[in-house]
């Protein structure tokens, strides 16, 4: 009996039928693919990418070389060498982060007590050359700095809603 | 009370030894006991003011403090009962009430006493809400940072001033909420030892500036090391980060600089990356140093060695170069068969034959038991820090210090008697002394005066006792016969006799024999054809700078070197770059006897090499036997074998005391060598000549002769040296003495000058 019902399955093609009729459904439904790069998926405000080092709205750098993000961090990405800015203040000398060892864990934007090494949103970048010379994959304080003052908006309304999670 | 005596006590339910008398916080450490604290250090005295360390106590109403809780038979305490953690917990709360959180920006930030303690005894969430005060900042020098407001009012670097450094140099005003630590008057914290505030401040308060945010104390290594700057051999950590020296603290050695470290020390690390470091080895063409490879440079240094005449080849070496670095030396020398190689490079007088080894003559703990000390020629304060403070526990100890020098020196204790004179008149003073004391005066014809006569009797009535000539007694023209006379001295009143020398290997040095051919003041009197100078600047190391860099002028020069300064760059033909003391291998043996080894702590600068590899590859070049070595540990197997049974003796060899040769003439100069200007390291350290210490260029002389010859304070006057002459700002200073020109050896201006002592004369310009 089972032999039978199998073979008569077989002579119609009601699997392929009904695997068909999934496609079909499909078809007229809205499409779910994005036409990358012109259309884009949303991005969480917890979003780990590019890294940014922002600035108090007068412009003063936040970053206070205080070393924990490079103590926290798990690939040993961040370099910082610190001295005293001619105010007296406590200021990074150096702040490099290595794009090849990071992870992009956000352990050292969670560990920043000053919110001043942030991630940004961004995940569209690479490097030509990996030449240790030409430093493409180091973000230096400068590059840190100008990402940041170009997200400074961003940055910041995502930082406000996430506030109260933290 | 006998000390023998012990008693039992209870702590935590374990049965303690303890002495009466001991306070209940020291038997708990010395079990491993932890009890918090802030304000307790067991150098200081108690004051029991933080309030941490409170513990329960039977029978006691409330907590008692640990510290300050003399310990009874049969005391039960506990340290961790629901009432001790419930008043430890209240006492931190209360000291965070004004302590500011901001650890991220503070330098204390990782090795702080009170995170540590907040940590382990403190609530996990403050209660207060109310404004914190704010204090201001006194700025107290080049070489400590102050940030008040994190200041917890323990006290410790008050009571280091008062009862350590001997100046009372910070204190607090104000109470309650309203009480501030800071300096009496700005710039004022001039202590030889400050540094040790900057250990003993348990917050941030109190941090050192050269180190200010350079790393944290993660980031951190710590290599075991001795410094090199005094013949204490004090034991210190070097904390290095990126194969570079952050800072140096000290090591605790109770044998030796017990808990304490000199600032010389502290912050000479400083001068390791100074502009003028060597980095490449240089070598004199048409003329000029210019860069060359090492193989090049190498080649030549070993053939000018090589050609030289062998009794006109001679070295000059640093006492502070270690011994390994020594005995290569010496080795390379008598391979090329001389025996030319002297570290005494500032002792002003040869006529007669050195004691075997100089040495301090008792240990640096005995020197606390004292109850007389005599010394000769020595600013001993500022010479050997730590050596002074020994000297100085003598002295509050009831022992009786007196001195004999050719500047009122200031020194941080009472000097029962000081005779202070003109160098000329040092030899009558000690011959003046010795006819009192009734000892042989040496062929000096003499009295003795009241004050002689008094001073005899101090050193007579003295069970135990030092007789101790300084550096600027051994920069003496009449050095031998200040020796003579002192050791008559000593002997006669039964007391030891002792040296503080020069550098960090002095000691050792002489263990290993150098000094035994021609002396530093001969080959720079007979001249040389050829020279190995070794860690040394000869324009302000030596006795005589002019003769020295005239007779080098003469000679061609091969230098190892850390750094280039003027001296080297006019006469060297070859500059070797080589590692300082805390990029290399090596032993010092202190002025007490002991030999102390360290390793390297952090990665020579540039191109430099260890100098004992230098010297290696020298003796292979040269073609000399015997420079196999593989490692630092066979040049010290084989110099300890070179040494052999050498033991520290002071016993002059026999022979007759020479005549004293300074005259009386109407003006003379005054040497020795200021603190911070004692060898290249300490001369190139930013942070220490910016101190009040440092040595400000110019002379010194005292207010009734600046207004004889019509000076005043800053003028600028011509002094003239034999052929010498320099213009230079004059300053008054009331503790020199008449008729004298305090103008040292070392300092800027006195390149171009004779020896230390001698006839000058003085103008307006």
């Amino acid at each position: 009996m089972k032999t039978v019902i199998h073979y008569i399955r077989s002579l119609f093609l009601l699997e392929l039928f009904k695997g068909m009729s999934v496609t079909g459904r499909y078809l007229f439904r809205k499409k779910f693919t994005l036409n990358y790069p012109e259309e884009k998926a949303p991005v969480s405000p917890r979003f780990r990418g590019l890294h940014a080092q922002r600035r108090y709205p007068n412009g003063e750098e936040r970053c206070i070389a205080c070393k924990l993000c490079e103590a926290v961090c798990p690939a040993n990405a961040i370099t910082i060498e610190a001295a005293p800015r001619e105010d007296g203040s406590r200021r990074t000398t150096r702040y490099d982060i290595d794009l090849f060892k990071c992870i992009f864990c956000g352990f050292c934007e969670e560990s920043c007590p000053v919110d001043a090494i942030v991630e940004t949103r961004l995940y569209e970048y690479h490097f030509e050359d990996t030449d240790k010379a030409a430093g493409n994959y180091i973000m230096t304080k400068e590059k840190l700095l100008a990402m940041g003052d170009k997200y400074e908006a961003q940055l910041a309304e995502d930082r406000a809603a996430q506030a109260k999670y933290r | 009370m006998s000390d023998q005596q012990t008693i039992t006590i209870e702590v935590d339910g374990k049965k303690l030894e303890a002495t009466p008398g001991q306070m209940l916080i020291e038997v708990t450490d010395a079990a491993g006991i932890t009890v918090p604290r802030f304000c307790y250090h067991k150098k200081l005295s108690v004051a029991a003011n933080c309030r941490m360390c409170l513990v329960e106590v039977e029978n006691a109403p409330k907590p008692l403090p640990a510290c300050a809780t003399p310990v009874a038979d049969g005391m039960k305490a506990w340290t961790c009962s629901p009432l001790a953690r419930q008043a430890q917990k209240g006492t931190m709360e209360f000291l965070l009430i004004n302590h500011p959180l901001d650890c991220p920006i503070c330098d204390q930030g990782g090795e702080c006493e009170l995170q540590d303690v907040a940590m382990g005894f403190g609530g996990g969430l403050s209660r207060f809400v109310e404004g914190k005060r704010v204090v201001k900042s006194d700025d107290i020098g080049p070489l400590i940072a102050t940030d008040m407001t994190r200041c917890i009012h323990c006290t410790r670097c008050v009571r280091f001033g008062d009862e350590i450094a001997g100046v009372r140099e910070m204190g607090a005003t104000g109470r309650g909420e309203h009480m501030k630590i800071g300096v009496y008057v700005e710039h004022t914290v001039g202590s030889e030892l400050s540094g040790n505030i900057i250990d003993l401040c348990p917050v941030g308060a109190l941090t050192s500036k050269p180190f200010r945010y350079r790393a944290r104390a993660w980031e951190l290594t710590t290599h075991d090391s001795i410094a090199a700057h005094d013949g204490v051999g004090s034991n210190i950590h070097v904390h290095v980060r990126n194969h570079q020296v952050m800072r140096v603290v000290p090591r605790e050695n109770e044998a030796v600089n017990e808990t304490w470290l000199s600032d010389r020390d502290r912050f000479s690390y400083q001068a390791l990356y100074s502009e003028d470091r060597l980095e490449k080895p240089l070598l004199r063409k048409n003329g000029k140093l210019v860069e060359a490879e090492w193989q090049e440079a190498l080649l030549e240094a070993a053939g000018i060695l090589k050609d030289a005449d062998k009794a006109r080849l001679g070295a000059l070496v640093s006492p502070s170069a270690t011994l390994e670095e020594m005995h290569l030396a010496r080795k390379l020398l008598a391979g090329l068969g001389s025996d030319n190689i002297d570290y005494r490079l500032r002792q002003g007088d040869f006529r007669a034959a050195d004691p075997a080894v100089p040495w301090l003559g008792q240990t640096l703990s005995a020197v606390e038991r004292n109850q007389a000390v005599l010394l000769i020629g020595s600013w001993l304060r500022k010479d050997q820090p730590l050596l002074n403070h020994r000297v100085r526990k003598a002295a509050l100890a009831g022992g009786r210090v007196m001195t004999i020098n050719p500047v009122d020196y200031d020194f941080n204790f009472d000097l029962a008697d000081k005779r202070i004179c003109a160098p000329s008149g040092m030899v009558a003073e000690l011959a003046g002394l010795a006819r009192a004391l009734g000892a042989d005066t040496a062929g000096v014809s003499a009295d003795a005066s009241d004050a002689h006569q008094r001073m005899a009797d101090a050193l007579k009535s003295a069970e135990q006792g030092l007789v101790l000539l300084g550096s600027v007694a051994q920069a003496h023209t009449d050095f031998t016969l200040l020796r003579r006379l002192a050791a008559n001295i000593a002997e006669a009143a039964g007391l030891d006799l002792g040296f503080t020398g020069e550098g960090a290997n002095s000691t050792g040095a002489a263990m290993l024999g150098l000094g035994s051919g021609l002396s530093c003041g001969a080959m720079v009197t007979q001249g040389l054809d050829a020279c190995l100078l070794l860690n040394l600047e000869p324009e302000a190391d030596m006795a005589n700078p002019a003769a020295a860099m005239a007779m080098l002028d003469n000679a061609k020069v091969v230098a190892l070197s850390t750094h280039l300064g003027s001296g080297l760059e006019a006469v060297a033909d070859v500059v070797l770059p080589v590692a300082s003391f805390l990029e290399t291998a090596g032993s010092f043996v202190n002025m007490q006897g002991d030999m102390q080894s360290f390793n390297g702590a952090a990665r020579p600068v540039g191109e430099a090499r260890p100098a004992w590899k230098v010297l290696r590859v020298l003796g292979n070049l040269a073609d000399v036997e015997g420079f196999d070595q593989e490692s630092v540990m066979d040049v010290r197997e084989e110099l300890q074998a070179a040494m052999g049974e050498a033991q520290p003796d002071n016993r002059l060899p026999e022979g007759d005391a020479p005549a004293p040769v300074l005259g009386s003439s109407d003006l003379q100069r005054i040497g020795g060598t200021p603190i911070y200007n004692t060898d290249m390291l300490v001369r190139r350290a930013q942070a220490l000549q910016h101190t009040p210490d440092a040595w400000k260029a110019g002379l010194r002389v005292n207010p009734a002769l600046a207004q004889a010859l019509g000076l005043e304070d800053g003028d600028s006057v011509v002094l003239r040296q034999a052929e010498a002459e320099i213009t230079l700002p004059l300053a008054v200073d009331e503790r020199v003495p008449g008729g004298c020109v305090w103008m040292p050896t070392g300092v800027p201006g006195s390149e171009l000058l004779g020896e230390g002592f001698g006839a000058v004369s003085l103008e307006k310009a």
